[in-house]
């Protein structure tokens, strides 16, 4: 069943000037916000939690614990910064809500710099979107010219809170929330040692929350509704809607909005959606979440509900909400090899086992793609990709196994036909 | 916070030996603290962990991600069951190794580091004695900076530890080095690739000391001596009066080296003299082994007993003419700070003025 009532793209193509406070507001902006400064800090965590609304930028760990953990905390100042650095291949839905709602993810930033006492919120915005970053600098001047950003916001005496908008170089890597703090600190992105976690020593060494775009979109709705509503649009493994981003083989591509738990099938096939296939062939498999995320066999994705538990136990998983389609006429290893180039060309270079182990990886890949395989090359990739997910540093290195992994249990043969 | 932590302990057990530790104590402190060694290659007990060898390895009984965690970085937690040399860690340690391997040219034998290099003694240990990808990216052979008079840098020795740009950043404080490009092409590069003898490299070696490799090699080391031929005394640097402690290296009864010791001064440093120059004057051809005295315009070697007979005749003399402050007495930085403090005391007691002086204001 289609979603009835839009949530989070509910003014988009609506408002003839996303930047505009006036527009904004004229379809319920800043609603939340006025509603969260009302509210008791606790009650606003507590609705969070109510919602169980996973965070959207690829994790899937729970906002309100984030939150709370960050609220917890003694040490001060607490800074809030969302990672709009959108490197997922397969996704962008972030940069939809960046160009065409920026106020939406202003809004949620403010409700977070309410709750925490913050003063100083940080975004920081994939430097591909150079023209988006020119927009969403227009709607932070509107924000503050209308007192929803600076000193006694919305003329609460005290509520100072403004944002900064900060430019990525390009590197995946620096979506990976410590490399992202580092980058935002003018240091190299390179990923930070854990522990300390980084609500406990996070930006300048301070408390810091970090949460993606849509997540910070997603607590507005949560404040508008109620947790409870949100979560019934979910399921219980998660609740809310969620954007998608269709790619690949695939009639209809584009970001859509979808209640978790609908049906994949629904998604793939329906003309309000995918469309099915582009091609006419049928489809083989599908990369979820991203370059990072598994790989679904056709047999995998059969009647699967889009919704983080039902992923889960199928091996699969939401991620970033990448959903990239391939049909028959794809080849597993080719496609693997071009995953692991991608790796190859992220990996940040810091530690050992993703340095170099993403190299040899390709290569051996490129070995299969060859047809050169020799007796024990399954194994030893098998055992490649153990030894790299364990002793990784960040999630880039730890997530390299995942989709190779579930290649090789979906189309084993494929891999046995390059060994002679 | 801090006191918070510190007065909180922790307890866990480590290869089944039990072991009370500080809340916030690494799991590597913790296994030296009962005796445990745990190979690191980029551990530096100066600086935050760097997290990035991943040598350092240990298994956590029902961990996450398998259980394998760094141990310089992981914390110690209530009730840890902590394995060191599990099966599964010492596999780990030997896809590590053999990772490195995989981009190292190994020529043991013509390396100044042989028998002192990292790799090799974990290598040794593990039972890594080649890589098991035979064919694949290499760094190419032999490239090296040899831009500096002392050391010479060689990338297809190094296994990116990062301990020597570490060192130059945040113990040096010149920041020559920098880690350049990512994934496989990570190097280690100087600033805006300027030579090591630009002014900003001062030469001082603590970059070579770091190395646990012979990616940085000194000269001296390569050409004259191997750790296992040396014999090490330490003692106390003669070139200014901060002190450090060094090991100076003799082979043959002649001084060939000197590397840092963790003394309370320099905590592992050196200067360009302490590393590279405070041994070779001993050997040198134009050292002083005897006193001088002038006769007849000329220096005529003495005893040390005509020598001081002749200072305290000529010293008396003028104190009993002129009086104690026509003396005045000006003593060396090069002289440690005990022998500065012996030579002000002469100069006040025995003698009696306080024209007393050094030279140690650079
Ligand atoms: C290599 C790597 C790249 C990542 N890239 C992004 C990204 O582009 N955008 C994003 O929101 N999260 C990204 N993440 C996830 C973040 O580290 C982090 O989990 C997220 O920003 C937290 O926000 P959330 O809880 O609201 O999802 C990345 C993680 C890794 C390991
Ligand atoms: S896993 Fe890869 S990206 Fe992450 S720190 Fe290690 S080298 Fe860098
Ligand atoms: S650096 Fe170590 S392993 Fe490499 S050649 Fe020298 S001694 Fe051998
Ligand atoms: S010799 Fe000293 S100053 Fe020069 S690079 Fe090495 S550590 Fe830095
Ligand atoms: S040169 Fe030596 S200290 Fe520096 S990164 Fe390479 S191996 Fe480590
Ligand atoms: S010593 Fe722990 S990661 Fe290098």
């Amino acid at each position: 069943m289609a979603l009835k009532e839009p949530v989070l793209l509910k003014r988009v193509e609506k408002m003839t000037d996303p930047t505009s406070v006036e527009e904004f507001t004229k379809y319920g902006g800043f609603d939340a916000l006025k509603k969260a400064v009302i509210m008791d800090k606790e009650a606003i965590l507590d609705e969070l939690d109510t919602a169980h609304l996973r965070g959207r930028g690829g994790a899937a760990y729970p906002l309100g614990r984030k939150w709370r953990h960050l609220y917890g905390s003694q040490n001060t100042p607490k800074y809030i910064v969302c990672n709009a650095d959108e490197g997922e291949p397969g996704t962008f839905k972030d940069k939809m809500l960046l160009e065409k709602d920026p106020l939406s993810v202003i809004e949620g930033m403010v409700i977070a710099g309410y709750v925490f006492g913050s003063n100083d919120g940080y975004i920081y915005i994939r430097g591909e979107y150079r023209h988006i970053q020119a927009v969403f600098h227009q709607a932070v001047r509107n924000a503050r010219a209308a007192g929803y950003l600076g000193k006694n916001i919305m003329g609460i005496e005290g509520f100072d809170y403004d944002l900064h908008i900060i430019s990525g170089g390009g590197a995946y890597v620096c979506g990976e929330n410590s490399a992202l703090l580092n980058s935002v600190e003018g240091k190299t992105g390179r990923p930070r040692v854990k522990p300390p976690h980084l609500a406990d020593v996070g930006l300048y060494l301070k408390p810091t929350l970090v949460n993606n775009v849509e997540s910070f979109a997603c607590v507005s709705a949560v404040i508008n509704m109620g947790g409870e509503a949100f979560l019934n649009l979910g399921t219980k493994d998660g609740g809310g809607t969620k954007l998608i981003c269709l790619s690949g083989h695939i009639k209809n591509p584009g970001v859509y909005e979808v209640e978790l738990g609908m049906p994949l099938d629904e998604i793939l096939y329906s003309e309000e959606y995918g469309g099915g296939t582009s091609t006419g062939r049928p489809i083989k498999f599908i990369h979820f979440g991203g370059q990072s995320g598994p790989i679904g066999t056709s047999e995998q994705i059969k009647d699967r509900l889009y919704d983080y538990g039902d992923f889960w136990y199928n091996k699969l998983a939401i991620g970033s909400g990448a959903i990239v389609v391939m049909d028959t006429s794809v080849n597993a290893i080719d496609y693997m090899t071009s995953v692991m180039e991608f790796f190859v060309h992220e990996s940040c270079g810091k530690c050992t086992p993703c340095r170099l182990g993403t190299t040899r990886l390709l290569e051996l890949f490129k070995k299969f793609q060859r047809h050169g395989g020799k007796q024990g090359d399954i194994e030893k990739l098998e055992k490649m990709l153990e030894h790299i997910t364990n002793l990784s540093a960040c999630g880039l290195g730890q997530s390299v196994s995942v989709s190779a992994r579930s290649a090789l249990a979906g189309y084993r043969d494929e891999f046995e036909a390059c060994i002679n | 916070m801090v006191t918070d932590s510190a007065i909180k302990t922790v307890t866990l057990t480590i290869d089944n030996k039990s072991c009370t530790v500080p809340k916030g104590t690494t799991i590597l402190k913790a296994a030296q603290s009962i005796g445990i060694d745990i190979p690191t290659l980029c551990y530096m007990k100066e600086l935050v962990p760097d997290g990035s060898c991943r040598i350092c390895v240990v298994e956590i009984e029902g961990g996450r991600k398998g259980g394998l965690v760094p141990s310089c970085a992981e914390h110690c937690a209530e009730g840890m069951v902590v394995y060191t040399r599990s099966q599964r860690v010492v596999e780990a340690r030997k896809f590590i190794l053999d990772l490195l391997l995989s981009d190292h040219t190994l020529e043991c034998f013509s390396c100044a580091r042989n028998g002192s290099c990292k790799l090799q003694e974990y290598c040794l240990e593990y039972g890594v004695e080649r890589t098991s990808f035979r064919i694949g990216k290499r760094t190419p052979f032999g490239k090296g900076d040899t831009s500096n008079r002392f050391f010479e840098f060689r990338p297809d020795k190094c296994i990116m530890c990062r301990r020597c740009a570490h060192v130059c950043e945040k113990l040096q404080g010149r920041d020559v080095l920098s880690i350049a490009g990512r994934g496989f092409d990570t190097h280690i590069s100087t600033c805006y690739d300027i030579a090591r003898t630009d002014p900003t490299c001062e030469s001082c070696g603590n970059c070579v000391s770091a190395c646990p490799t012979g990616a940085l090699s000194s000269y001296d080391q390569k050409r004259n001596y191997r750790s296992y031929e040396v014999t090490s005394t330490q003692t106390t640097c003669p070139h200014c009066a901060v002190g450090c402690q060094f090991n100076l290296l003799t082979k043959n009864g002649k001084i060939v080296g000197a590397d840092p010791v963790d003394g309370p001064t320099n905590k592992g440093l050196l200067c360009v003299k302490g590393k590279y120059g405070s041994y070779k004057f001993v050997h040198s051809g134009d050292r002083l082994t005897t006193p001088l005295i002038k006769k007849d315009g000329k220096f005529e070697p003495a005893t040390w007993e005509e020598a001081l007979g002749l200072i305290v005749n000529k010293l008396t003399q003028i104190k009993k003419k002129e009086g104690a402050d026509a003396i005045a007495g000006f003593s060396c930085s090069r002289s440690t700070n005990e022998d500065n403090y012996m030579f002000q005391k002469m100069m006040r007691a025995a003698i009696g003025t306080n024209n007393v002086d050094n030279c140690a204001r650079v």
